[in-house]
């Protein structure tokens, strides 16, 4: 490579690299420095403390709050696993033509496009307690008292949680499916297998790749929500962040901090294990 | 699975895929209707008459804060965070193409402002300006906050452009003399123009419906985001519905304006379509 071509690369990536320098290197940097100050009611003060660690690991709270998120993250994994697969799998081999596939794959991504604060909002008038869902039981004379569980509740947040981020998993796995040979299905086929084993021998280890990218985005995008949690739960469920938005408007600032630095680590333990199965450079 | 009818399974999961699609579009639909409601009706539904009350009622009063205001500030945000990140998006696209010391630290801290929760991003961006004495604002802090979210999807679909081109048309229109600025402009960028139509799609609508990253970067004047989620706590009329149905309007045109530049440019190089093989 000549040597002006080179300075050509460097400005190109002067730009990507400045940002990403400033807006997240240095602001990580700062909540791993701030979670070692100390602070009082009205300010905060430049310090190197561990109180603020030793206080958030020995709360009983903390980890009934930790608990309570991996729980969400947890049963949202498996739903939009099982919803999201089931879909791509639809779209990659039981639709033949290839406009309707992008047609009905942009229907599946058009609501990424849209606000998920509104997308949650929308919920209210099917769930609430004259909502749809229970005027439509009640009529069916299924139920005679409307159900009260169906808004301001976990099971809200979990249904929102599925409604907001299936579409992560179907987008990945979607493109895992387009990419294998079909002539490994024929293979498969004609050498005796059923279409079950066909799907769970041969297409679901190819889709592996697919999967774990689906899977970071959507446990990384749960761990760290506050506001699907705090909308759909009406104030009645925790998360981590939920827990960290509360100190910030306390102007808590080291405590949120440190309780960052702790959702940090955790949420990269969680993406490091699931890496394993993935080499994101290879998938591009 | 290429050959012979349409056996059941595919009815099954035809019929998974259509409840699905109204389970995803259902609820958007419900308060697109609502937000008709009469002047007198609900939250839910039984209707009160039709009008257009509610969407009166959210740009007359001043009662429920500033949306004009947060609308007109995330609509600038939306488009200038779109062409800044195409033009980052495209020119670390290129740069990405050769290997540069730190070229491997770069697209894992690409895939980190991916996964790293965005209200980290917030709370990190929010606590940086606190520490040096600056006030955040929607223009200088939220603006950043956004490009982390917007540049990880902008890079990675420049990557996987430029991991498909044919270099070759470079080649060649270097040989015929062309300037780098030249083969850019006349060769590169209408080749992967679809893509960068949809790296803009994710620019300005990433940054259109942002919340966490706004949350604590964003400073005295709320985005649009923001005043919705502000407005859940205390509005308990269709006025939320009406301002629902707008934003998400706004989203669907700009969903449809980048579609129909794609159909026009894939329309436009049919027309001008190679001429390789028609030679007399």
């Amino acid at each position: 490579m000549t040597r002006i071509s080179r300075w050509t690369t460097y400005f190109q990536i002067t730009p990507l690299a400045a940002i990403f320098l400033l807006f997240l290197v240095v602001p990580i940097a700062t909540i791993v420095v701030v979670s070692f100050f100390d602070y009082t009611t009205t300010s905060i003060i430049p310090a190197f403390i561990l109180q603020n660690y030793e206080e958030l690991l020995l709360s009983p709270v903390t980890w009934q709050t930790y608990l309570q998120t991996v729980e969400f993250a947890l049963i949202t994994w498996v739903l939009t696993l099982l919803i999201g697969f089931t879909l791509a799998y639809f779209l990659a081999f039981h639709v033949r033509s290839a406009t309707w596939q992008q047609v009905l794959f942009l229907v599946c991504t058009i609501p990424f496009w849209t606000s998920n604060v509104i997308r949650m909002i929308s919920w209210i008038p099917f769930l609430g307690r004259n909502g749809l869902a229970n005027m439509t039981l009640m009529k069916m004379g299924l139920i005679h008292q409307p159900l009260e569980f169906l808004l301001y509740s976990n099971f809200a947040v979990v249904l929102v949680y599925v409604h907001l981020y299936t579409l992560f998993m179907v987008v990945p796995i979607f493109n895992s499916m387009m990419r294998i040979d079909r002539s490994l299905l024929e293979a498969s086929l004609d050498a005796g297998a059923t279409g079950w084993q066909t799907l769970t021998n041969v297409i679901l280890p190819l889709c592996k790749p697919g999967i774990a990218i689906g899977s970071i985005f959507v446990v990384t995008i749960v761990m760290g929500d506050f506001v699907t949690v705090r909308m759909m739960s009406g104030g009645l469920s925790a998360s981590v962040a939920l827990m960290m938005a509360n100190a910030m408007s306390l102007l808590q600032y080291p405590a949120a901090a440190a309780n960052a630095v702790v959702l940090l680590i955790v949420v990269l333990m969680i993406v490091v294990g699931m890496m394993r199965v993935v080499d994101i450079r290879k998938e591009l | 699975m290429k050959h012979g009818r349409r056996g059941p399974a595919f009815w099954l999961l035809a019929a998974f895929f259509t409840l699905f699609v109204m389970f995803l579009y259902g609820p958007t639909l419900t308060i697109l209707v609502l937000s008709f409601q009469g002047p007198t009706g609900g939250l839910t539904f039984p209707l009160v008459g039709l009008s257009t009350h509610w969407f009166y009622n959210l740009f007359e009063t001043q009662l429920v804060g500033d949306i004009a205001g947060a609308l007109k500030r995330s609509l600038i945000l939306g488009v200038v965070v779109m062409i800044v990140t195409m033009v980052i998006s495209f020119s670390a696209g290129l740069a990405f193409r050769s290997r540069f010391r730190g070229s491997s630290v770069l697209f894992y801290l690409a895939i980190a402002s991916l996964i790293v929760p965005s209200i980290l991003i917030s709370l990190g961006i929010g606590l940086l300006f606190r520490v040096l004495g600056l006030d955040p604002t929607w223009y200088t802090s939220a603006f950043g906050a956004h490009l982390t979210w917007t540049l990880p999807f902008g890079v990675l679909i420049m990557l996987a452009v430029f991991n498909r081109f044919d270099r070759r048309y470079e080649e060649a229109a270097r040989d015929l003399g062309a300037t780098p600025w030249q083969t850019i402009r006349h060769v590169v960028i209408p080749i992967v123009l679809p893509s960068l139509i949809g790296v803009g799609l994710f620019g300005f609508t990433l940054s259109y419906d942002e919340f966490a990253r706004s949350l604590y970067t964003a400073g005295t004047f709320n985005t649009l985001p923001l005043e919705i989620y502000g407005m859940t706590t205390n509005i308990t009329t269709p006025v939320l519905y009406a301002l629902g149905s707008v934003t998400t309007g706004v989203s669907f045109l700009v969903i449809a304006v980048a579609l129909v530049s794609l159909a026009w440019v894939r329309r436009r190089r049919a027309r001008h379509g190679s001429d390789a093989g028609k030679a007399a």
